[in-house]
Protein backbone atom coordinates (compact mmCIF):
# COMPACT_ATOMS: atom_id res chain seq x y z
CA UNK A 1 0.00 0.00 0.00
CA UNK A 2 1.64 3.61 -0.89
CA UNK A 3 0.99 6.00 2.20
CA UNK A 4 0.47 9.55 0.71
CA UNK A 5 1.83 12.50 2.27
CA UNK A 6 0.33 16.16 2.53
CA UNK A 7 2.71 18.63 3.53
CA UNK A 8 1.70 20.26 7.09
CA UNK A 9 1.37 24.04 7.75
CA UNK A 10 2.49 24.60 10.69
CA UNK A 11 1.83 27.92 12.94
CA UNK A 12 5.33 28.71 14.85
CA UNK A 13 4.81 31.75 17.11
CA UNK A 14 3.98 34.71 17.53
CA UNK A 15 4.26 33.57 21.32
CA UNK A 16 7.72 30.86 20.83
CA UNK A 17 10.36 31.22 23.76
CA UNK A 18 12.35 30.45 20.56
CA UNK A 19 11.05 33.00 18.06
CA UNK A 20 13.15 35.77 20.25
CA UNK A 21 10.33 38.25 20.40
CA UNK A 22 6.92 38.37 18.30
CA UNK A 23 8.00 36.63 15.37
CA UNK A 24 5.14 34.39 13.79
CA UNK A 25 6.92 31.63 11.17
CA UNK A 26 4.44 29.74 8.71
CA UNK A 27 6.15 26.43 8.33
CA UNK A 28 5.33 24.25 5.78
CA UNK A 29 6.17 20.79 6.75
CA UNK A 30 7.65 17.46 4.63
CA UNK A 31 7.52 15.32 7.18
CA UNK A 32 10.45 16.85 9.44
CA UNK A 33 11.89 18.62 6.89
CA UNK A 34 11.21 22.16 6.50
CA UNK A 35 9.84 22.71 2.67
CA UNK A 36 9.22 26.56 3.41
CA UNK A 37 9.21 29.53 5.78
CA UNK A 38 7.50 32.50 5.43
CA UNK A 39 7.85 35.14 8.51
CA UNK A 40 5.38 37.32 9.62
CA UNK A 41 6.67 40.19 10.50
CA UNK A 42 5.11 43.86 12.16
CA UNK A 43 3.73 42.30 15.49
CA UNK A 44 5.90 45.10 17.13
CA UNK A 45 5.49 47.70 14.43
CA UNK A 46 5.32 51.27 16.45
CA UNK A 47 5.55 53.34 13.59
CA UNK A 48 9.36 54.64 14.92
CA UNK A 49 9.86 56.48 11.67
CA UNK A 50 6.71 58.35 11.12
CA UNK A 51 6.93 59.62 15.24
CA UNK A 52 10.39 60.96 14.40
CA UNK A 53 8.73 62.96 11.62
CA UNK A 54 6.94 64.70 14.30
CA UNK A 55 9.74 65.55 16.90
CA UNK A 56 13.02 67.81 17.06
CA UNK A 57 16.18 66.27 16.52
CA UNK A 58 16.78 66.31 20.21
CA UNK A 59 13.44 64.44 21.11
CA UNK A 60 14.03 61.73 18.30
CA UNK A 61 16.99 60.19 19.82
CA UNK A 62 15.17 58.73 22.59
CA UNK A 63 13.77 56.09 19.71
CA UNK A 64 16.66 54.53 18.39
CA UNK A 65 17.38 53.04 21.86
CA UNK A 66 14.00 51.12 21.48
CA UNK A 67 15.15 49.81 18.62
CA UNK A 68 17.26 47.28 18.84
CA UNK A 69 16.89 47.60 22.79
CA UNK A 70 19.95 45.03 23.75
CA UNK A 71 22.60 47.53 22.49
CA UNK A 72 20.57 50.93 22.74
CA UNK A 73 23.50 53.28 22.39
CA UNK A 74 25.25 52.12 18.67
CA UNK A 75 21.70 53.01 17.17
CA UNK A 76 21.88 56.55 19.21
CA UNK A 77 25.40 56.65 17.40
CA UNK A 78 24.29 56.32 13.69
CA UNK A 79 21.80 59.09 14.24
CA UNK A 80 23.48 61.44 16.12
CA UNK A 81 26.20 60.74 13.41
CA UNK A 82 23.82 61.35 10.72
CA UNK A 83 22.44 64.84 12.29
CA UNK A 84 26.17 65.79 12.60
CA UNK A 85 27.28 65.06 9.14
CA UNK A 86 24.61 67.14 8.04
CA UNK A 87 25.45 70.40 10.49
CA UNK A 88 29.09 69.74 10.37
CA UNK A 89 29.74 70.02 13.86
CA UNK A 90 32.88 69.15 15.63
CA UNK A 91 32.75 66.39 18.32
CA UNK A 92 35.17 66.85 20.71
CA UNK A 93 37.83 64.15 21.23
CA UNK A 94 36.79 62.96 24.69
CA UNK A 95 33.14 62.71 23.50
CA UNK A 96 34.57 60.15 20.80
CA UNK A 97 36.10 57.70 23.45
CA UNK A 98 33.48 57.74 25.44
CA UNK A 99 31.14 57.01 22.51
CA UNK A 100 33.79 54.42 21.43
CA UNK A 101 33.47 52.65 25.05
CA UNK A 102 29.64 52.32 25.36
CA UNK A 103 29.15 51.29 21.67
CA UNK A 104 31.66 47.96 22.42
CA UNK A 105 29.48 47.90 25.95
CA UNK A 106 26.93 47.59 23.76
CA UNK A 107 28.49 44.81 21.25
CA UNK A 108 29.51 42.25 24.20
CA UNK A 109 25.75 43.14 26.03
CA UNK A 110 24.56 42.25 22.40
CA UNK A 111 26.58 38.95 21.45
CA UNK A 112 26.78 37.65 25.59
CA UNK A 113 22.38 37.75 25.04
CA UNK A 114 23.09 36.08 21.64
CA UNK A 115 25.44 33.34 22.43
CA UNK A 116 24.09 32.34 25.49
CA UNK A 117 20.12 32.43 24.38
CA UNK A 118 21.04 30.60 21.00
CA UNK A 119 23.12 27.83 23.28
CA UNK A 120 19.27 28.12 25.04
CA UNK A 121 17.56 27.70 22.04
CA UNK A 122 19.66 24.56 21.48
CA UNK A 123 19.15 22.80 24.85
CA UNK A 124 22.26 24.30 27.77
CA UNK A 125 20.74 26.45 30.92
CA UNK A 126 24.06 27.43 32.21
CA UNK A 127 25.48 29.67 29.39
CA UNK A 128 22.47 32.28 29.63
CA UNK A 129 22.97 32.06 33.97
CA UNK A 130 26.09 32.98 33.59
CA UNK A 131 25.86 35.62 31.01
CA UNK A 132 23.38 37.37 32.42
CA UNK A 133 25.03 37.86 35.74
CA UNK A 134 27.94 40.08 33.55
CA UNK A 135 25.13 41.92 31.46
CA UNK A 136 23.70 42.75 34.57
CA UNK A 137 27.05 44.35 35.16
CA UNK A 138 27.46 45.72 31.83
CA UNK A 139 24.02 47.75 32.24
CA UNK A 140 25.43 49.11 35.68
CA UNK A 141 28.07 51.01 33.81
CA UNK A 142 24.95 52.27 31.40
CA UNK A 143 23.10 53.37 34.22
CA UNK A 144 25.70 55.31 35.62
CA UNK A 145 26.30 57.17 32.72
CA UNK A 146 23.11 57.66 31.78
CA UNK A 147 20.60 57.14 34.01
CA UNK A 148 18.78 54.08 32.79
CA UNK A 149 19.94 50.79 32.30
CA UNK A 150 18.49 50.07 29.07
CA UNK A 151 16.62 53.40 26.97
CA UNK A 152 20.21 55.19 27.48
CA UNK A 153 19.12 58.89 25.76
CA UNK A 154 22.86 59.45 26.36
CA UNK A 155 24.14 60.24 22.87
CA UNK A 156 23.66 63.91 21.64
CA UNK A 157 24.24 65.77 18.44
CA UNK A 158 28.00 67.20 18.98
CA UNK A 159 28.80 64.83 21.77
CA UNK A 160 27.32 62.95 24.91
CA UNK A 161 25.26 64.03 27.37
CA UNK A 162 27.07 64.14 30.34
CA UNK A 163 30.60 63.09 31.16
CA UNK A 164 31.96 59.83 33.27
CA UNK A 165 32.95 59.98 36.65
CA UNK A 166 36.40 58.46 37.03
CA UNK A 167 35.08 55.98 39.44
CA UNK A 168 33.17 54.38 36.51
CA UNK A 169 36.45 54.47 34.40
CA UNK A 170 38.49 52.63 36.49
CA UNK A 171 35.35 50.04 37.27
CA UNK A 172 34.85 49.39 33.95
CA UNK A 173 38.57 48.85 33.13
CA UNK A 174 38.70 46.19 36.01
CA UNK A 175 35.34 44.72 34.21
CA UNK A 176 37.70 44.35 31.36
CA UNK A 177 40.69 42.72 33.10
CA UNK A 178 38.25 39.97 34.63
CA UNK A 179 35.63 38.95 31.66
CA UNK A 180 37.89 37.19 29.29
CA UNK A 181 37.87 35.03 32.30
CA UNK A 182 34.00 34.87 32.02
CA UNK A 183 34.49 34.25 28.00
CA UNK A 184 36.63 31.44 28.69
CA UNK A 185 34.54 29.46 30.77
CA UNK A 186 31.15 30.24 28.11
CA UNK A 187 33.75 28.49 25.97
CA UNK A 188 34.32 25.74 27.90
CA UNK A 189 30.60 24.96 28.09
CA UNK A 190 30.27 25.42 24.62
CA UNK A 191 32.53 25.60 21.91
CA UNK A 192 33.59 22.01 22.38
CA UNK A 193 30.42 20.69 23.72
CA UNK A 194 29.32 17.67 22.03
CA UNK A 195 25.41 18.50 21.81
CA UNK A 196 26.38 22.41 20.62
CA UNK A 197 28.10 21.27 17.91
CA UNK A 198 25.77 18.64 16.58
CA UNK A 199 23.70 21.69 16.54
CA UNK A 200 25.08 23.86 15.01
CA UNK A 201 27.72 23.07 12.55
CA UNK A 202 26.80 22.93 8.79
CA UNK A 203 23.26 24.50 9.89
CA UNK A 204 22.07 27.09 7.95
CA UNK A 205 25.56 27.55 5.56
CA UNK A 206 25.33 31.15 3.70
CA UNK A 207 27.62 30.87 1.09
CA UNK A 208 29.68 34.14 0.30
CA UNK A 209 28.11 35.53 -2.93
CA UNK A 210 24.07 34.51 -1.08
CA UNK A 211 25.37 36.72 1.74
CA UNK A 212 26.04 39.85 -0.52
CA UNK A 213 23.26 38.95 -2.52
CA UNK A 214 20.75 38.86 0.31
CA UNK A 215 22.12 42.11 2.02
CA UNK A 216 23.55 40.23 4.48
CA UNK A 217 25.93 42.60 7.31
CA UNK A 218 28.16 42.21 10.40
CA UNK A 219 28.92 38.75 11.47
CA UNK A 220 26.05 37.10 9.54
CA UNK A 221 28.69 38.32 6.57
CA UNK A 222 32.04 37.86 8.22
CA UNK A 223 30.77 34.50 8.93
CA UNK A 224 30.71 33.56 5.67
CA UNK A 225 34.37 34.51 5.19
CA UNK A 226 33.91 38.11 3.61
CA UNK A 227 36.39 40.29 5.51
CA UNK A 228 34.02 43.57 5.99
CA UNK A 229 33.54 45.41 8.97
CA UNK A 230 32.40 48.95 8.89
CA UNK A 231 34.91 50.10 11.76
CA UNK A 232 37.47 49.32 9.83
CA UNK A 233 36.62 49.86 6.11
CA UNK A 234 34.96 53.17 6.32
CA UNK A 235 35.94 54.44 10.23
CA UNK A 236 34.09 56.63 12.20
CA UNK A 237 34.89 58.20 15.29
CA UNK A 238 38.75 57.24 16.75
CA UNK A 239 38.57 53.25 15.37
CA UNK A 240 41.08 54.08 12.57
CA UNK A 241 43.50 54.70 15.33
CA UNK A 242 42.56 51.60 18.04
CA UNK A 243 44.54 48.23 16.95
CA UNK A 244 41.59 45.35 16.83
CA UNK A 245 41.10 42.22 14.89
CA UNK A 246 38.35 41.66 12.51
CA UNK A 247 37.40 37.41 13.57
CA UNK A 248 36.00 36.19 9.77
CA UNK A 249 34.46 32.72 9.70
CA UNK A 250 35.61 29.81 7.33
CA UNK A 251 31.92 27.61 6.47
CA UNK A 252 29.34 30.30 6.67
CA UNK A 253 27.47 28.42 9.18
CA UNK A 254 25.75 28.71 12.51
CA UNK A 255 28.46 27.40 14.58
CA UNK A 256 31.22 30.02 12.61
CA UNK A 257 29.00 32.61 13.53
CA UNK A 258 28.89 31.79 17.08
CA UNK A 259 32.82 31.79 16.95
CA UNK A 260 32.64 35.04 14.91
CA UNK A 261 30.67 36.75 18.20
CA UNK A 262 33.04 35.07 20.91
CA UNK A 263 36.35 36.32 19.23
CA UNK A 264 34.03 39.68 18.79
CA UNK A 265 33.61 40.14 22.18
CA UNK A 266 37.71 39.52 23.47
CA UNK A 267 38.23 42.43 20.43
CA UNK A 268 35.92 44.57 21.87
CA UNK A 269 37.19 44.17 25.58
CA UNK A 270 40.52 44.90 23.77
CA UNK A 271 39.47 48.30 22.60
CA UNK A 272 37.75 49.26 25.80
CA UNK A 273 40.58 49.00 27.66
CA UNK A 274 42.85 50.92 25.35
CA UNK A 275 40.47 53.66 25.32
CA UNK A 276 40.63 54.14 28.51
CA UNK A 277 44.19 54.42 28.91
CA UNK A 278 44.08 57.18 26.34
CA UNK A 279 40.79 58.67 27.70
CA UNK A 280 41.55 61.75 27.06
CA UNK A 281 40.66 65.11 29.05
CA UNK A 282 38.32 67.85 27.96
CA UNK A 283 34.38 68.49 27.13
CA UNK A 284 32.38 65.86 26.34
CA UNK A 285 29.75 67.89 24.34
CA UNK A 286 30.61 70.48 21.28
CA UNK A 287 30.69 73.96 22.91
CA UNK A 288 28.75 75.54 20.35
CA UNK A 289 25.47 76.47 22.33
CA UNK A 290 23.32 76.98 19.38
CA UNK A 291 23.34 72.93 19.29
CA UNK A 292 24.29 71.77 22.93
CA UNK A 293 22.49 72.96 26.09
CA UNK A 294 24.84 75.69 28.01
CA UNK A 295 25.94 74.36 31.11
CA UNK A 296 23.67 74.88 34.59
CA UNK A 297 25.71 77.90 36.10
CA UNK A 298 26.02 79.64 32.99
CA UNK A 299 22.09 79.70 32.91
CA UNK A 300 21.87 81.08 36.63
CA UNK A 301 24.88 83.92 35.13
CA UNK A 302 24.51 84.45 31.63
CA UNK A 303 21.21 86.34 29.89
CA UNK A 304 22.55 84.58 26.58
CA UNK A 305 23.01 81.28 27.95
CA UNK A 306 19.44 80.91 29.19
CA UNK A 307 17.94 82.14 25.69
CA UNK A 308 20.33 79.54 23.94
CA UNK A 309 18.79 77.02 26.63
CA UNK A 310 14.71 77.76 26.24
CA UNK A 311 15.50 77.78 22.51
CA UNK A 312 17.00 74.69 22.19
CA UNK A 313 14.63 72.96 24.86
CA UNK A 314 11.18 74.37 22.88
CA UNK A 315 12.17 74.89 18.90
CA UNK A 316 15.49 72.71 18.95
CA UNK A 317 17.92 73.27 16.22
CA UNK A 318 17.83 73.57 13.01
CA UNK A 319 19.15 71.53 10.60
CA UNK A 320 20.51 72.17 7.20
CA UNK A 321 18.63 71.10 4.01
CA UNK A 322 20.01 67.73 2.38
CA UNK A 323 20.47 64.04 2.78
CA UNK A 324 22.86 61.92 4.31
CA UNK A 325 22.94 58.35 4.92
CA UNK A 326 25.45 56.71 7.83
CA UNK A 327 26.39 53.52 9.12
CA UNK A 328 27.61 52.45 11.84
CA UNK A 329 28.66 48.70 12.83
CA UNK A 330 26.06 47.92 15.28
CA UNK A 331 26.47 44.13 17.09
CA UNK A 332 24.37 43.14 14.25
CA UNK A 333 25.36 44.43 11.74
CA UNK A 334 24.88 47.67 9.24
CA UNK A 335 23.22 50.19 10.90
CA UNK A 336 22.13 52.71 8.64
CA UNK A 337 20.15 56.11 9.08
CA UNK A 338 19.08 57.43 6.22
CA UNK A 339 18.18 61.23 7.12
CA UNK A 340 16.58 63.80 5.24
CA UNK A 341 16.23 67.30 6.22
CA UNK A 342 13.82 70.38 4.62
CA UNK A 343 16.32 73.08 6.77
CA UNK A 344 13.59 73.02 9.87
CA UNK A 345 14.12 71.59 13.32
CA UNK A 346 12.17 68.11 12.82
CA UNK A 347 13.32 65.48 9.99
CA UNK A 348 11.43 65.28 6.73
CA UNK A 349 12.45 61.87 6.55
CA UNK A 350 14.36 59.47 8.94
CA UNK A 351 14.62 55.83 7.34
CA UNK A 352 16.41 53.41 9.48
CA UNK A 353 18.10 50.65 7.97
CA UNK A 354 17.59 47.64 10.34
CA UNK A 355 20.37 44.83 9.92
CA UNK A 356 17.93 42.03 11.11
CA UNK A 357 15.21 42.81 8.66
CA UNK A 358 17.42 41.40 5.94
CA UNK A 359 18.88 39.25 7.94
CA UNK A 360 15.11 37.63 8.84
CA UNK A 361 14.17 38.04 4.85
CA UNK A 362 16.68 35.18 4.33
CA UNK A 363 15.62 32.94 6.62
CA UNK A 364 12.78 30.68 3.81
CA UNK A 365 16.36 30.74 2.08
CA UNK A 366 18.55 29.33 5.20
CA UNK A 367 15.93 27.11 6.24
CA UNK A 368 14.90 25.08 3.21
CA UNK A 369 15.53 21.51 3.41
CA UNK A 370 16.24 21.69 7.56
CA UNK A 371 14.82 19.93 10.13
CA UNK A 372 12.53 21.86 12.04
CA UNK A 373 14.35 21.37 15.04
CA UNK A 374 17.29 23.42 13.30
CA UNK A 375 14.51 26.44 13.13
CA UNK A 376 15.45 27.50 16.42
CA UNK A 377 19.21 26.77 15.90
CA UNK A 378 19.20 28.69 12.60
CA UNK A 379 16.72 32.00 14.12
CA UNK A 380 19.36 31.75 16.67
CA UNK A 381 22.93 32.77 15.27
CA UNK A 382 20.59 34.97 12.90
CA UNK A 383 20.89 37.52 16.10
CA UNK A 384 16.99 38.94 15.47
CA UNK A 385 15.42 41.23 17.66
CA UNK A 386 12.36 42.54 17.14
CA UNK A 387 12.61 46.08 17.96
CA UNK A 388 14.76 46.92 15.03
CA UNK A 389 13.31 44.44 12.77
CA UNK A 390 9.40 45.99 12.95
CA UNK A 391 10.40 49.46 13.95
CA UNK B 1 37.59 58.91 -1.05
CA UNK B 2 35.84 61.81 -2.52
CA UNK B 3 38.27 61.45 -5.86
CA UNK B 4 37.13 57.97 -5.85
CA UNK B 5 33.41 59.43 -5.48
CA UNK B 6 34.17 61.67 -8.64
CA UNK B 7 35.79 58.85 -10.71
CA UNK B 8 32.58 56.74 -10.30
CA UNK B 9 30.39 60.20 -11.01
CA UNK B 10 32.58 60.48 -14.23
CA UNK B 11 32.64 56.85 -15.41
CA UNK B 12 28.42 56.33 -14.73
CA UNK B 13 28.14 59.66 -17.05
CA UNK B 14 29.92 58.82 -19.79
CA UNK B 15 28.96 54.79 -19.78
CA UNK B 16 24.81 55.84 -18.90
CA UNK B 17 24.84 59.65 -20.57
CA UNK B 18 21.13 59.04 -21.58
CA UNK B 19 19.79 58.05 -18.61
CA UNK B 20 21.57 59.97 -15.85
CA UNK B 21 19.34 63.05 -15.20
CA UNK B 22 21.30 64.41 -12.48
CA UNK B 23 24.37 63.39 -10.63
CA UNK B 24 25.65 65.68 -7.58
CA UNK B 25 28.18 64.45 -4.75
CA UNK B 26 26.89 66.48 -1.16
CA UNK B 27 28.37 65.29 1.94
CA UNK B 28 30.79 62.96 0.63
CA UNK B 29 28.16 60.86 -0.61
CA UNK B 30 27.15 60.23 -4.41
CA UNK B 31 23.62 60.98 -5.87
CA UNK B 32 22.49 59.87 -9.37
CA UNK B 33 18.89 60.64 -10.39
CA UNK B 34 17.36 58.73 -13.36
CA UNK B 35 14.29 58.00 -15.07
CA UNK B 36 12.31 54.81 -13.32
CA UNK B 37 12.28 53.09 -16.69
CA UNK B 38 15.68 53.12 -16.84
CA UNK B 39 15.70 51.30 -13.38
CA UNK B 40 16.48 47.84 -14.39
CA UNK B 41 19.56 48.61 -16.70
CA UNK B 42 21.12 50.99 -14.39
CA UNK B 43 21.12 48.88 -11.43
CA UNK B 44 22.04 46.38 -13.45
CA UNK B 45 24.90 48.25 -14.67
CA UNK B 46 25.83 49.68 -11.32
CA UNK B 47 26.52 45.83 -10.40
CA UNK B 48 28.34 44.45 -12.63
CA UNK B 49 30.51 47.00 -14.45
CA UNK B 50 33.85 46.20 -13.58
CA UNK B 51 34.38 49.84 -12.18
CA UNK B 52 31.14 49.61 -10.32
CA UNK B 53 31.03 46.42 -8.64
CA UNK B 54 27.81 47.63 -6.03
CA UNK B 55 26.79 44.16 -5.28
CA UNK B 56 24.86 44.71 -2.40
CA UNK B 57 21.90 46.66 -1.90
CA UNK B 58 21.18 48.56 1.39
CA UNK B 59 18.38 49.76 1.49
CA UNK B 60 15.25 51.40 -0.34
CA UNK B 61 13.95 54.38 0.94
CA UNK B 62 10.58 55.78 0.12
CA UNK B 63 10.11 59.66 0.45
CA UNK B 64 6.43 61.70 0.03
CA UNK B 65 6.86 65.11 -1.13
CA UNK B 66 2.77 65.83 -1.04
CA UNK B 67 3.29 69.26 -2.72
CA UNK B 68 5.27 68.01 -5.78
CA UNK B 69 4.21 66.73 -9.39
CA UNK B 70 5.50 63.46 -9.15
CA UNK B 71 4.79 62.97 -5.38
CA UNK B 72 6.75 59.85 -4.66
CA UNK B 73 10.74 59.65 -4.79
CA UNK B 74 12.73 56.13 -3.95
CA UNK B 75 15.99 56.44 -2.89
CA UNK B 76 17.84 52.87 -3.47
CA UNK B 77 21.24 52.86 -1.69
CA UNK B 78 24.02 50.70 -2.92
CA UNK B 79 27.50 49.54 -1.35
CA UNK B 80 30.38 48.41 -3.22
CA UNK B 81 32.64 46.28 -1.05
CA UNK B 82 35.35 45.77 -3.42
CA UNK B 83 35.83 49.96 -4.02
CA UNK B 84 34.38 50.55 -0.64
CA UNK B 85 31.71 53.08 -1.91
CA UNK B 86 28.59 53.59 -1.42
CA UNK B 87 26.07 55.35 -4.06
CA UNK B 88 22.35 56.56 -3.89
CA UNK B 89 20.19 56.13 -6.88
CA UNK B 90 16.79 58.25 -6.93
CA UNK B 91 13.89 58.17 -9.18
CA UNK B 92 10.36 60.09 -9.11
CA UNK B 93 7.70 59.37 -10.18
CA UNK B 94 3.43 59.41 -9.26
CA UNK B 95 1.74 57.17 -8.15
CA UNK B 96 -0.64 55.68 -10.50
CA UNK B 97 3.17 54.66 -11.77
CA UNK B 98 3.94 51.29 -11.22
CA UNK B 99 8.36 50.55 -10.42
CA UNK B 100 9.57 47.62 -11.85
CA UNK B 101 10.74 45.49 -8.95
CA UNK B 102 14.48 45.01 -8.09
CA UNK B 103 13.82 41.37 -6.94
CA UNK B 104 15.26 39.34 -9.94
CA UNK B 105 18.87 41.30 -9.26
CA UNK B 106 18.96 41.61 -5.65
CA UNK B 107 17.03 38.81 -3.48
CA UNK B 108 17.35 41.15 -0.94
CA UNK B 109 14.82 43.24 -2.58
CA UNK B 110 11.62 41.67 -1.68
CA UNK B 111 11.20 42.69 1.44
CA UNK B 112 12.38 46.13 1.23
CA UNK B 113 9.81 46.87 -1.90
CA UNK B 114 7.22 45.27 0.20
CA UNK B 115 7.79 47.77 3.04
CA UNK B 116 7.82 50.66 0.58
CA UNK B 117 4.35 49.22 -0.78
CA UNK B 118 3.06 48.94 2.62
CA UNK B 119 4.39 52.72 3.61
CA UNK B 120 3.70 54.08 0.47
CA UNK B 121 1.39 52.10 -1.36
CA UNK B 122 3.59 52.36 -4.40
CA UNK B 123 3.23 49.58 -6.86
CA UNK B 124 6.08 47.39 -8.05
CA UNK B 125 6.08 45.45 -11.06
CA UNK B 126 7.08 41.95 -11.10
CA UNK B 127 7.03 41.53 -7.48
CA UNK B 128 6.45 37.89 -6.78
CA UNK B 129 4.56 38.53 -3.19
CA UNK B 130 3.65 42.08 -2.81
CA UNK B 131 2.05 41.87 0.46
CA UNK B 132 1.65 44.29 3.56
CA UNK B 133 4.39 43.58 6.16
CA UNK B 134 4.64 45.70 8.52
CA UNK B 135 1.04 46.75 9.87
CA UNK B 136 -1.61 44.65 10.93
CA UNK B 137 -3.42 41.78 8.84
CA UNK B 138 -6.41 43.90 7.06
CA UNK B 139 -4.38 47.42 7.52
CA UNK B 140 -6.13 50.62 5.63
CA UNK B 141 -4.22 53.18 4.10
CA UNK B 142 -0.40 54.31 3.89
CA UNK B 143 0.88 55.27 7.06
CA UNK B 144 4.21 57.15 6.06
CA UNK B 145 2.61 59.25 3.57
CA UNK B 146 2.01 62.75 4.84
CA UNK B 147 -1.22 62.94 4.66
CA UNK B 148 -1.83 59.91 6.84
CA UNK B 149 -2.43 61.54 10.71
CA UNK B 150 0.26 60.31 13.13
CA UNK B 151 -2.54 58.49 15.67
CA UNK B 152 -4.32 56.88 12.93
CA UNK B 153 -7.65 55.68 12.12
CA UNK B 154 -8.24 52.65 14.49
CA UNK B 155 -7.37 51.57 17.75
CA UNK B 156 -6.86 48.05 19.21
CA UNK B 157 -7.76 46.85 22.25
CA UNK B 158 -9.45 43.52 24.32
CA UNK B 159 -13.36 44.20 25.27
CA UNK B 160 -14.76 42.39 27.98
CA UNK B 161 -17.98 42.04 27.11
CA UNK B 162 -17.05 39.96 23.34
CA UNK B 163 -14.38 38.54 25.51
CA UNK B 164 -12.30 39.43 22.30
CA UNK B 165 -9.92 41.90 20.46
CA UNK B 166 -11.96 44.84 19.19
CA UNK B 167 -10.63 47.58 16.56
CA UNK B 168 -12.68 50.64 16.99
CA UNK B 169 -12.13 54.29 15.46
CA UNK B 170 -9.59 56.35 17.56
CA UNK B 171 -11.19 58.45 20.31
CA UNK B 172 -8.56 60.73 21.49
CA UNK B 173 -8.90 62.74 25.01
CA UNK B 174 -6.96 65.70 23.40
CA UNK B 175 -6.00 66.48 19.71
CA UNK B 176 -2.90 65.77 18.64
CA UNK B 177 -0.95 69.34 18.91
CA UNK B 178 1.85 70.47 17.23
CA UNK B 179 3.59 73.57 17.82
CA UNK B 180 4.98 75.68 15.06
CA UNK B 181 8.12 77.39 16.20
CA UNK B 182 8.91 80.20 13.85
CA UNK B 183 12.57 80.93 15.27
CA UNK B 184 13.17 84.69 15.87
CA UNK B 185 16.91 83.44 16.03
CA UNK B 186 18.64 85.10 13.74
CA UNK B 187 15.92 88.06 13.93
CA UNK B 188 12.09 87.67 13.53
CA UNK B 189 11.19 87.95 10.20
CA UNK B 190 9.01 91.07 9.82
CA UNK B 191 11.81 93.21 11.57
CA UNK B 192 13.88 91.96 7.95
CA UNK B 193 10.53 92.66 6.20
CA UNK B 194 10.09 96.51 7.86
CA UNK B 195 13.74 97.00 6.90
CA UNK B 196 13.18 95.90 3.49
CA UNK B 197 10.14 98.15 2.80
CA UNK B 198 12.03 101.36 4.17
CA UNK B 199 15.08 100.26 1.61
CA UNK B 200 12.19 100.22 -1.14
CA UNK B 201 10.58 103.12 -0.17
CA UNK B 202 13.92 105.16 0.00
CA UNK B 203 14.72 104.22 -3.67
CA UNK B 204 10.86 104.81 -5.02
Amino acid sequence: MVKKTKSLSLNFGPQHPAAHGVLRLILELNGEIVEKADPHIGLLHRGTEKLIEQKTYTQALPYFDRLDYVAPMNQEHAFALAAEKLLNVEVPIRAKYIRVIFCEIGRILSHILNVTTQALDVGALTPSLWGFEERETLMTFYERASGSRLHANYFRTGGVHKDIPMKLVEDIEKFCKSFPKIIDDLEGLLTDNRIFKQRNVEIGIVSKQDALDHSFSGVMLRGSGVPWDLRRSQPYEIYKDLDFKIPVGKNGDCYDRYLCRIEEMRESVKIILQCIERLPKGPVISIDNKISPPNRDDIKQSMEALIHHFKLFTEGYRVPKGDVYTAVEAPKGEFGVYLISDGSNKPYRCKIRAPGFSHLQAMDYLIRGHMLADVPAVLGSLDIVFGEVDR
Amino acid sequence: MILNLQKIEKLINSELSSKIKNSLIENAELLIEIDERDLIDVVQFLKSNEGCRFKQLIDIAGVDYPENEKRFELVYLFLSHEHNLRIKVLIKFQISQPINSLTKIFPSANWMEREVFDMYGVKFKNHPDLRRILTDYGFKGHPLRKDFPLTGFNEVRYSEKEKKVIYEPVKLEQNYRNFDFESPWEGTNYIKEIKNSEKDGKKN
